[in-house]
């Protein structure tokens, strides 16, 4: 019965697949297994902006959306419809070709990394050998789209804004890449599948999951910090800070068009967690050995929002860095742990097991944590801001 | 007209227009990226090569595809380094007017 | 030869020749990760998966982001637009026309290339890697070395060295 219901999706798959005669069963298997991913994930994007703007409310002593539907529920459709009517304005001296298919290639982009991330037991799109490369190759065409955002719109705003976000994304895709490399290094695979497999198992009730080592946990916050700079999230929001550029570079794009960046931004967010899900947190695979029943993609779906629960948290919570705050962060202090991460995770795997092994993958990675950090102060004041003109 | 020789010729035909692109541009950034162009060009043979060669196995043709993907990765790098730099010094990367070592 | 290879091929050539012959530079660098695109996609076509993901990791993300930044750095809004191509287009295109003449002839001609498709091979990311640590490790070295050189180059000639002068 548990069995049944974890597969149920595949297994519909099969049963529906049954109907169509056999020439035509790779084209319709192609079709049912993508269609799912292209509608469920901009649902979650649906529900996910209401979650953010009641989450940011709840934050910021407000109520948040309330007006459509019970708790502002029908907010996400209401905004559907507002953009969806929208006149769609391109700038008169708008570079119109390029101007078109940013968006477009934006959002093409941010589905296509979907195909390789294992959302349940056997349901991903491709299990590809090279998967997380192909991941990071597909993240890599978002930049480009930014770049013809900004520079297509014709406007110093958007410029200024994708100059921004293509610097800050470079930067933060070196760290980003670097601290996926521990998880890809102990399962000796690049395939997604492979890695899921590879934290299966329980030691008592406690899973086998990367985030429980030194320098998984490690490995997962550096992920997670670059995942967030990515996604041009707060507080690495200055692409699109609103209140110095005001969008960035989607200033110049109305009604559909902007609610399809809109999309990217939050698909790519997603994207990104998913993969964090699969190389650290263990995929779709129960975090106690006694809930196993659980079918594996409502686990996959929980981890994920509790990630975006915790992209919310620290958007209502951390105010927005500044540029060169920015890039010392990613170069002197993720750059060096990731590195050192990887060397750790190379003596974890070389290590007898042990507590001796515990003890010093630790201290390889937490003495230069805290020295890095301190590192980072260094010619800095800290001390109670003084307002000039606000008294 | 086999499989082979229609990758050939297609890298034989991305080669010529890199080549036509690096000797007509006049913009320097330009005539670097026909340069890289001539570089892909050379990568989709070895592939090509590789793919339709005696012992795939061995894996040489991937191996100098990329390598030589890292080394244009870092031509690309200091290629442009130094269009930036010369755009500093003669404010122009336009190629027919950077001919102050001209006799 | 199948239809994939001459969509491919088709949308390789023209990604590449609207990439030399357009006449704005942003275009141009456009157009051409189109090509580089298209060159990737053949490489997947060729089973060579892991360089076909480099190629887009390496050209689409990095080598047209560099060339766009470039071009964005080194952008005068002149009165006038010059002219695209340099003083001696001609020859260079009958230059570049006669290297493929050549190399076509030498292609159609030589027999070696008339072989048919050999069995898919079975090479994973595995293999690649055992083969970079193992056979090729010290090419591998040096690449690492090459690269570490060329961004300290990098950043040493595209330093902006007047702040010292002050």
């Amino acid at each position: 019965m548990t069995q049944a219901l974890d597969q149920i999706f595949v297994l519909t798959k099969q049963w529906l697949l049954g109907f169509v005669p056999a020439s035509a069963q790779p084209i319709c298997s192609a079709i049912l297994s993508v269609v799912p991913v292209l509608i469920g994930f901009p649902l979650l994007f649906a529900i996910t902006t209401w979650l953010e703007r009641k989450g940011l409310g709840r934050l910021q002593n407000r109520y948040g959306p309330n007006r459509t539907g019970p708790y502002g529920l029908f907010q996400p459709i209401a905004d559907a419809i507002k953009s969806l009517t929208k006149e769609d304005i391109v700038p008169l001296t708008a570079d119109h070709t390029v101007h078109f298919l940013a968006p477009v290639l934006l959002a093409a982009a941010s589905f296509l990394g979907y195909a390789v991330l294992p959302i349940g037991r056997n349901m991903v799109l491709v299990n590809m050998n090279a998967g997380v490369l192909y991941f990071f190759a597909v993240g890599s065409v978002v930049e480009l789209a930014v770049f013809m955002a900004g520079w297509s719109s014709r406007s110093k705003y958007s410029l200024l804004g994708a100059m921004r976000a293509i610097a800050q994304m470079i930067s933060y895709e070196v760290p980003l890449v670097l601290a996926s490399i521990v998880a890809i290094m102990q399962a000796g695979s690049l395939s997604t599948v492979a890695i899921v497999d590879k934290q299966a198992g329980y030691t008592g009730i406690w899973p086998h999951w990367f985030v429980f080592t030194p320098w998984g946990v490690v490995g997962f916050a550096l992920f997670m910090i670059a995942a967030t700079a990515e996604s041009n999230r707060s507080p690495f929001d200055l692409p699109e800070g609103e209140s110095e550029i005001i969008a960035g570079y989607y200033i110049e794009y109305s009604g559909f068009k902007f609610a399809l960046f809109f999309l990217g931004e939050y698909l790519g967010m997603f994207a990104t967690s998913g993969m964090a899900i699969t190389l650290f947190l263990g995929g779709w695979s129960a975090p106690f050995s006694f809930l196993t029943w659980i079918p594996s993609y409502v686990w996959f779906f929980a981890k994920l929002l509790a990630l975006i629960a915790g992209f919310i948290w620290i958007r209502g919570t951390l105010p927005r860095l500044r540029m060169d705050q920015l890039m010392s962060l990613a170069w002197e202090f993720i750059l060096p742990m990731a590195l050192l991460n990887m060397l750790d995770a190379g003596i974890w795997h070389f290590m007898p097991a042990g507590v001796l092994r515990w003890l010093v993958c630790t201290a390889i990675v937490a003495v230069p944590c805290v020295l890095l950090g301190q590192g980072l102060k260094r010619n800095k004041k800290f001390q109670v801001r003084t307002y000039q003109f606000a008294k | 007209m086999s499989s082979l020789q229609s990758y050939l010729l297609l890298s034989a035909l991305l080669f010529s227009i890199g080549l036509a692109g690096a000797l007509t541009r006049r913009n320097a950034i330009l005539v670097l990226i026909g340069i890289e162009l001539m570089l892909n060009s050379a990568n989709l043979n070895f592939i090509a090569f590789w793919r339709y060669g005696p012992a795939p196995a061995k894996l040489t043709g991937i191996m100098f595809a990329i390598f030589s993907i890292s080394v244009a990765a870092a031509e690309a790098a200091v290629g442009l380094a130094i269009i930036l730099a010369a755009y500093r010094h003669s404010k122009t990367t336009d190629l027919d007017q950077m001919n102050s070592l001209k006799g | 030869m199948t239809v994939t290879f001459l969509i491919l091929a088709v949308i390789t050539v023209a990604g590449t020749a609207a990439a030399m012959g357009l006449r704005n530079a942003v275009h141009c660098v456009l157009a051409l990760t189109v090509g580089f695109a298209g060159v990737a996609a053949i490489y997947l076509q060729l089973d060579a998966q892991f360089v076909g993901l480099t190629q887009i990791m390496v050209y689409v993300g990095a080598v047209a982001i560099l060339a766009v930044f470039a071009i964005m750095m080194t952008h005068t809004p002149l009165p006038a637009k010059p002219p695209t191509y340099s003083s001696f287009w001609l020859l260079g295109s009958v230059v570049a026309a006669a290297v493929f003449a050549v190399l076509a002839w030498a292609i159609c001609s030589s027999a070696a290339s008339t072989q048919g498709l050999p069995p898919e091979p079975e090479v994973s990311v595995q293999q690649i890697g055992d083969a970079l640590m193992h056979q090729f490790v010290l090419p591998l070295e040096i690449m690492g070395l090459l690269l570490t050189a060329a961004l300290i180059g990098a950043v040493v000639i595209a330093m902006d060295r007047r702040e010292e002068t002050k």
